[in-house]
């Protein structure tokens, strides 16, 4: 029997984080000790996975199956593909640097990571399950704790609106999604005789065209909302300006992949037909979210608001190019999820060590922050660049062909969204001037020190992982390409 | 030694962002160690790039030394460098105006190896869109110099940067918006990025393939036409779109104006004669008046903007617009004549043509060293405004008579190296566009009287007394700064004494690829 790695890498942290719950209260260092080994551990795992994919094989890879609820047709069964195998890494990432950047949390320390490790279960859960009932159990394990953890560790002044709203949304999308889901799973067994919630099974469940464009909206949207879709996007800046620094980068880095990869793995793979029917609504719908989110970040003063919006604007552009359901487009918006992933990750934690100092997020009372923090400054700059799809970063390896997917469909489109990329660089280069160049207010003066070496590590980590694919983008688009070769088939065409 | 030969090109591209990277592993505080690594890192892409010319085979049609990498297999785009005449010529102009650059920024003590870096992470953006045979690889670095360039300006600019940074940076972006759709359209299209096939399949195709048709080809080609010219025009800059220049050129420290009208400038009118005229040549044709008339705009408007400022740098700034007018001109008229069969017209263009190519290097030459010497006063007076000088020759007999030499080979002298190039386009354009030619004149003696009221108001007249005593008193130009010059007045002589080793090589790529 081969090493059952997806599933330790699934696990590992659900079970660090019981671990953990069974220290002392007080024993806050071996509490972060303890976590900080599991995400490591987690992280080297997901690196294994990532560069040990088979590219020539291509296909669902580190696949174990076992039954679970035989009589009901749910199993255990999981495995990656090009698609999901990068947002495995992504999540390992964001797992080891949030850690690191919570390394401060002093408010029941043990709680805390407990939370997130079983958020971050969840999370690698949903990534690699090839099963739509495991799907949604994992996806519901992943985002009960964002309430828990956004509610008692958030921001004091919005936490429990914040959190409400968060968790009410999602739940009554993922509910949408759900019976969506169990639609597919009853037509699915009077279509083919057989009880089974395995996606790979649902695959070839023949569904009938009315079927797929009756129920292809429900369980996109229903999952679409957690990937921030205009117009049901409102929830995600609140929740993000709302959590803790950690929990912004979980929320704003892997959560919102989340509900575009569900949408994906469950909308378009098993709707095929249903995508191609309604790709214009998602494609007008991203589009407005890619141009709206941009100008709403450029008007906000709250720099944790900018980035949550910035963070529609570019979920934006990764249903923008799953809309496109052609190659280009589907590679693109697997490389935007890594991308806006570690990007986003980068800048909440920045955003949250510069609050930590400063205690205020508002622009117009910063200045000055790259005296002190070089280190960070430069972190956030390369940030903003892949932000702006800055050629040489990542960013503009994900957003070219977004775009240049769009083309094949929709010029005007593509021509209407790329406006957004010149209010990206506005509002990104106005903020990096003011927050980090221009003099520091009087007030802040002394009080600003420089950001620890583990804040070091965690930025350094996801900036070589911005300017190493942004160089080579061989390093993941292949991957993604194989991916996308596998919704292609489904989709009918290449 | 092969190992040189074989990647000549990408040695030169890499070799300044690998010295980057040097000196990003030095300490801090070894300002003196770090200057010292920057300037002798970027004699070495000058160095290979004198090897580059001398190997250059002067009979040899298209493109040479290729090189050609995997980059991004995907979307079909690979890493393909190589030169011809026009890309040689501006390589060498880049690579000899950085280490000149670098030497003049000896005098920056405010965060030296981020400056420093800055500078060759630029030099490589640079270089990287003069050697790119890749659409896509061009749009990439044409971006990449973007972001040091910003940085220059906003940290080490004078006292307006925030304000001129963030509007060269949103000018220069905005501007090449429409490049990057087209680039993108043409991609879709054709499948590929590489600029000799889309040279052979672009201007002859008849339809689209591959994008939902909802406009004939002509006009699509039309607006992408625009797109592309916008971009390049936002950069020269071109008459409207030159207000982001006097701005960002004066803010920028004096080695970042060097570069900025040196090099950055000449990205814009390469851009015209590598992309524009091969890919759109019935457009460029169609559309050759209204380039003219912008050229000319630039001439006459630039002549007269430089003619009314009192800011000694803004002065210089729109010389630039004035010169760069007939870059434009040049290429106007070359568009213009595009299957002609006017024998006149036929033997006229390549005339306009090779004194554009010449003119680019030429205003490299002169524009460096003018807002060199500006940034010399500068940096002794803390002043730039033109009234506050006066009567300097005296003090500064040596900075004088330097000033002078540059300032005439600006205005075009005969004998140093601004008259061949105008009066190559000049007669080139004259058959083709007589009109706009015959206007641009007028622009020509401006640049006579912009020249001299500098001088006038900074060397001559009365004396002013504040600079020649005490505390203030006017030093002279120093050892590093008359260095920094040396090169740069040589080639003005040489090139305006005997231009024909370097309209050779010109000439070479108008025959070959126009």
């Amino acid at each position: 029997m081969t090493f059952p790695i997806l599933s330790v890498i699934v696990f590992t942290p659900i079970v660090a984080g019981m671990l953990i719950l069974l220290f002392p209260e007080e024993r806050k260092d071996e509490v972060r000790v303890t976590a900080l080994a599991a995400a490591t551990f987690a992280l080297l795992l997901s690196v294994w996975v990532y560069f040990t994919y088979d590219l020539d094989a291509a296909g669902y890879q580190f696949q174990e199956a076992y039954n679970w609820l035989p009589a009901l047709g749910i199993g255990y069964h999981v495995g990656v593909d090009g698609m999901s195998a990068p947002l495995i890494l992504l999540t390992g990432v964001v797992m080891f640097t949030g850690v690191l950047i919570s390394w401060g949390i002093e408010d029941r320390p043990r709680e805390f990571f407990a939370f997130l490790f079983i958020l971050a279960s969840g999370v690698f859960g949903v990534f690699a399950s090839l099963d739509l009932f495991q799907l949604f159990f994992f996806y519901e394990i992943a985002v009960f704790p964002m309430y828990l953890l956004i509610a008692i560790w958030g921001w004091i002044r919005t936490r429990e609106y914040a959190a409400m709203k968060l968790t009410l949304y999602l739940f009554v999308g993922s509910v949408i999604a759900l019976v969506g889901a169990l639609a597919m799973y009853w037509t699915a067994y009077q279509n083919t005789g057989v009880l089974s919630f395995d996606m790979l099974q649902l695959e070839q469940a023949n569904f009938s065209e009315q079927f797929q464009a009756a129920w292809f909206l429900p369980v996109f949207f229903g999952f679409a909302v957690l990937g921030g879709i205009w117009p049901f996007h409102n929830w995600s800046p609140d929740g993000h300006v709302a959590a803790p620094t950690a929990v912004s980068m979980f929320h704003a880095g892997v959560l919102m992949k989340l509900g575009a990869f569900a949408a994906l793995r469950v909308g378009i793979m098993l709707l095929p037909q249903g995508a191609q029917h309604w790709s214009w609504l998602i494609m007008t719908c991203a589009a407005i979210a890619v141009v709206y989110g941009a100008f709403i970040a450029f008007m906000q003063e709250d720099m944790k608001y900018m980035i949550g919006f910035s963070s529609v604007s570019h979920m934006g552009l990764v249903m923008l190019g799953l809309s496109t359901l052609n190659k280009t487009g589907l590679t693109g918006a697997g490389v935007q999820m890594f991308s806006h992933g570690v990007m986003t990750a980068l800048f909440f934690a920045v955003t949250g060590m510069i609050y930590d100092r400063a205690h205020t997020r508002q622009i117009p009372e910063l200045g000055g922050m790259n005296t002190v923090m070089p280190f960070a400054g430069i972190g956030f700059i390369i940030g903003g660049l892949v932000s702006m799809g800055m050629p040489g970063f990542s960013g503009f390896i994900a957003e070219f062909p977004i775009f240049m997917g769009v083309w094949y469909v929709q010029p005007w489109v593509a021509i209407v969204a790329s406006i957004s990329i010149i209010i990206t660089a506005a509002y990104i280069m106005r903020n990096i001037r003011d927050v980090f160049f221009r003099p520091m207010p009087e007030n802040l003066e002394g009080h600003i020190t420089d950001v620890n070496v583990l804040d070091k590590i965690a930025i350094l980590t996801v900036c070589l992982f911005m300017i190493g694919i942004g160089l080579f983008p061989s390093l993941m688009v292949p991957m993604v390409q194989t991916g996308v070769d596998n919704i292609l088939r489904l989709l009918g065409g290449a | 030694m092969d190992f040189i030969n074989d990647h000549l090109l990408s040695l030169i591209l890499f070799l300044p962002a690998l010295t980057a990277l040097v000196i990003f592993f030095l300490p801090q505080d070894e300002v003196k160690l770090i200057r010292w690594t920057a300037l002798i890192g970027s004699l070495f892409p000058l160095a290979l790039s004198l090897l580059l010319w001398t190997r250059f085979n002067l009979n040899g049609f298209g493109f040479q030394f290729q090189e050609q990498y995997k980059w991004y297999e995907a979307l079909h785009s690979t890493l393909h460098l190589g030169v011809d005449g026009l890309s040689l010529t501006m390589v060498l102009l880049t690579t000899l105006l950085t280490p000149l650059a670098i030497l003049a920024s000896f005098g920056i003590t405010d965060r030296v190896k981020a400056y420093m870096m800055l500078f060759l992470f630029l030099e490589m953006g640079m270089l990287g869109v003069f050697l790119a045979l890749d659409l896509l690889i061009f749009f990439v670095f044409w971006e990449l110099g973007l972001v040091p360039m910003y940085f220059l300006i906003n940290q080490w600019g004078s006292a307006n940067r925030n304000y001129a940074s963030l509007k060269f940076m949103i000018y220069t972006m905005g501007g090449s918006l429409g490049l990057l759709l087209a680039i993108q359209m043409l991609g879709v299209a054709f499948g590929t990025y590489d600029l000799p096939r889309l040279y052979e399949l672009w201007p002859t195709a008849s339809a689209l393939n591959n994008i939902p048709a909802w406009l004939p080809i002509e006009k699509v080609k039309t607006i992408a036409f625009w797109a592309f010219v916008v971009a390049f025009a936002v950069k020269v800059p071109v008459w409207p779109f030159h207000t982001w220049l006097p701005d960002a050129h004066t803010e920028a420290p004096t080695a970042g104006s060097m570069i900025l009208a040196g090099v950055l400038l000449k990205l814009g009118a390469y851009g015209f004669l590598r992309l524009v005229l091969p890919l759109y040549p019935e457009q460029a044709q169609t559309f050759a008046g209204a380039l003219a008339f912008l050229a000319t705009a630039a001439i006459i408007f630039g002549a007269f903007g430089s003619y009314g400022q009192t800011d000694f740098k803004r002065l210089v700034a729109y010389s630039s617009v004035n010169h760069m007018g007939f870059v434009v001109l040049g290429i106007a008229a070359a568009a213009a004549a595009y299957g002609s069969s006017n024998e006149v017209w036929k033997a006229s263009y390549p005339i306009a043509l090779n004194g554009a190519i010449l003119q680019m290097f030429n205003h490299g030459l002169s524009a460096a060293g003018m807002f060199f010497l500006v940034g010399v006063i500068y940096e002794r007076t803390h002043t730039r405004n033109l009234n506050d000088f006066g009567g300097l020759f005296p003090l500064v007999p040596v900075y004088g008579g330097i000033l002078i030499f540059t300032s005439m080979a600006s205005l075009g002298l005969p004998g140093l190296n601004g008259f061949v190039s105008e009066f190559l386009v000049v007669r080139g354009s004259w058959p083709i566009l007589t009109l706009y030619t015959a206007i641009s004149m007028i622009g020509l003696l401006f640049t006579g009287a912009y020249i001299l009221k500098g001088i006038k108001q900074v060397l001559h007249g009365p004396m002013n007394e504040h600079w020649a005593h005490g505390e203030h008193k006017l030093t002279e130009i120093n050892a590093r700064e008359i260095l920094v010059m040396a090169p740069l007045m040589a080639l003005i002589l040489w090139i305006g004494v005997w231009p024909v080793w370097i309209l050779d090589v010109i000439n070479r790529a108008v025959l070959a690829s126009f």
